[in-house]
């Protein structure tokens, strides 16, 4: 029986494990064992071994994210902060909810085991407004943390104290990065901050702060308490661990899984989501999210590594795949990506906020059968330098060009076509466009 | 003049405003809070209320405009009883969300950022609603509805007698 130590107390009627449950299974035995019987520096030690990467999308590795917060007498006078990003807005990505939703204590018990290591004193969760249950059922475990001693002053008598507080967004995609999280929460538009200085050095209220997101900090949970030599056997690949793993579109089961890190896509496409929904055929995938590029049938039996992805031109992302097929045009997905991107975009630097829009634009004139093949030349020189890194102040343009740049490689006769045709043909077929 | 617009706030709106001011080291960082407490109590934030928000907050008037018309839930219009939030995003284009624009906005006779006449609903898009395996979605009101077809016009007749 293979470990799936992120999804053991999901139910399948989508039921909420609250703390009587939680703790029947094992749960806050991390908590117990970091304050008992570890230090902050032995928790670290842990996660770096263990060799978590962050889940939210970036891939970066947790316990080198965590070793920049300054210690003791070197963090100076005043609080330290511990963040869960629970922002899930990539388009295309529905994983923490579940996790969210149903079993919020793994989440609390990750971020007190996390906060315990930097050695912070104040928590926030960062959720987003539109998640009402999630807002509901965090709100109850929290309650419960604190009356059973799990937050709050000398927590199980152990001498570490930890306020948690629940966050609810006002919205805007840009507030999970996280130098904009960091603005939203102290009440500023989020418009995301130069780095350096870092935030695990100056971040909320200009003091050493964390961002998380919601899966890597639930990952933690099980590092501490478990291990991390056990840990390390969960993966199947290049890295540790499980992950949340799931396909979107036209597929026939459509849903999240927890699975071995460096599972193939084409067992994740064919055996877990079931294949195409009958009448479709595959034409290509987006990996993890709406900001990675295209792959095609050629990629499906690469692991789903950080490293194995990176080299095949795209990123893992989040690891919920978004699956294009042939009745809808590529043109049309794209073009409905970038006007998310160019509609989330904080506004701050002029490529992203004037140059998604115009990537908009260009796509409507392929649609409307109004561009030439110099238009796909345009299309390519805008949209590389909307996408060059240095280019703007964050990697919200950047990830908004990775589906386009990678569509004009892999999709390029249908650039062409609806040149040579006028403009597209899938409406023509009852297909999206 | 400061305190008649203050004023026109409500204690139970001040006591919860204040209530966030003492969680965070400025008053003005509890300005997103501030605002969605006022849209809590009164569905939307109207220049007054902007206005008596920023007064108890120590901020100018403009910087918190900056801040409300940042927000996407941040209504400085007035909205219906219940906001529709479909979902516009890929996963739900992949599955025909603009099949269920169309029929919503033939339905209630709205098109985004419209309130139907007898003020029961608004129609605004949203960003992915991270629901995707269940695509297409929207929520109405605090409810998420998924799996959308020809039904979801039925669902919102019935919430329209129920209400």
């Amino acid at each position: 029986m293979t470990d799936r130590p992120l999804t053991q107390n999901i139910r399948s009627d989508g039921s909420p494990t609250f703390l009587e449950r939680y703790e029947a299974n094992g749960g806050y035995a991390g908590v117990r064992k970091a304050l008992a019987d570890m230090t902050p520096e032995s928790c670290l030690e842990e996660v770096k071994n263990a060799g978590l990467r962050g889940r939210g999308g970036a891939g970066f590795p947790t316990g080198m994210k965590w070793s920049f917060v300054p210690m003791g007498e070197k963090a100076g006078p005043g609080h330290k902060y511990l963040i869960a990003n629970a922002d899930e807005m990539e388009p295309g990505t529905f994983k923490d909810r579940l996790i969210l939703e149903q079993d919020p204590h793994q989440l609390l018990e990750g971020m007190i085991a996390s906060a315990f290591t930097i050695q912070a004193d104040i928590a926030y969760i960062f959720l987003r407004g539109e998640y009402v249950l999630a807002a509901e059922r965090l709100n109850q475990a929290i309650r419960e943390c604190y009356e059973a001693g799990y937050l709050g002053k000398n927590i199980l008598g152990s001498g570490y104290s930890l306020e948690l507080r629940l966050h609810k967004s006002a919205g805007r995609y840009i507030c999970g990065e996280e130098t904009a999280l960091i603005n939203a929460l102290e009440g500023k538009r989020a418009n995301p901050r130069p780095k350096p200085p870092f935030p695990q050095v100056a971040g909320l209220w200009g003091r050493p702060t964390i961002v998380n997101n919601v899966e890597t900090l639930c990952n933690v949970t099980h590092i501490i308490s478990r291990g991390s030599d056990w840990y390390k056997t969960l993966g199947r690949g290049e890295d540790n661990g499980t992950k949340l793993f799931g396909a979107s579109g036209n597929v026939k089961n459509p849903g999240v899984w927890e699975l071995p890190m460096g599972t193939p896509i084409r067992e994740i496409l064919e055996e877990h989501a079931g294949g195409m929904r009958d009448g479709y055929q595959l034409r290509g995938f987006l990996p993890g999210g709406g900001s990675t590029d295209f792959l095609t049938e050629q990629h499906l039996d690469l692991a789903m590594d950080y490293d194995v992805i990176g080299k095949a031109g795209s990123r893992m992302g989040t690891g919920t795949m978004i699956i294009l097929d042939d009745r809808n045009c590529p043109l049309g997905m794209v073009r409905n990506l970038s006007q998310f991107f160019g509609h989330e975009s904080c506004g701050f630097c002029t490529p992203c906020r004037d140059g998604i829009p115009w990537i908009v634009q260009l796509l409507d004139q392929f649609e409307q059968g109004e561009a030439t093949h110099e238009d796909i030349a345009l299309l390519e020189e805008k949209a590389a330098f909307i996408g060059g890194i240095g280019n703007t102040h964050c990697a919200l343009a950047p990830g908004a060009m990775e589906p386009v740049n990678s569509a004009l490689k892999y999709f390029r006769e249908d650039f062409e076509r609806h040149v040579t045709e006028g403009g597209c043909t899938y409406h023509r077929a009852g297909g999206r466009h | 003049m400061m305190s008649d617009l203050i004023a026109t706030l409500s204690p139970e709106e001040v006591s919860e405003i204040e209530h966030e001011i003492g969680l965070v080291p400025r008053r003005d960082g509890a300005a997103i809070d501030a605002l969605l407490i006022v849209q809590k109590h009164r569905g939307w934030v109207s220049d007054e209320s902007l206005k008596a928000i920023a007064g108890l907050l120590e901020m100018s008037a403009e910087e918190l405009e900056g801040i409300a018309t940042f927000y996407n839930l941040v209504f400085r219009k007035p909205v219906g009883d219940k906001v529709i939030l479909l979902c516009d995003s890929v996963s739900c284009w992949l599955r025909g969300y603009e099949d269920v624009k169309a029929r919503i906005s033939k339905h209630l006779g709205i098109e985004y950022g419209e309130t139907t006449a007898d003020g029961r609903y608004t129609l605004l898009p949203v960003p992915c609603l991270g629901a995707c395996d269940r695509a297409p979605v929207m929520m109405v009101g605090d409810e998420l509805h998924t799996h959308l077809d020809e039904s979801d016009l039925e669902m919102l007749d019935a919430k329209e007698v129920a209400l």
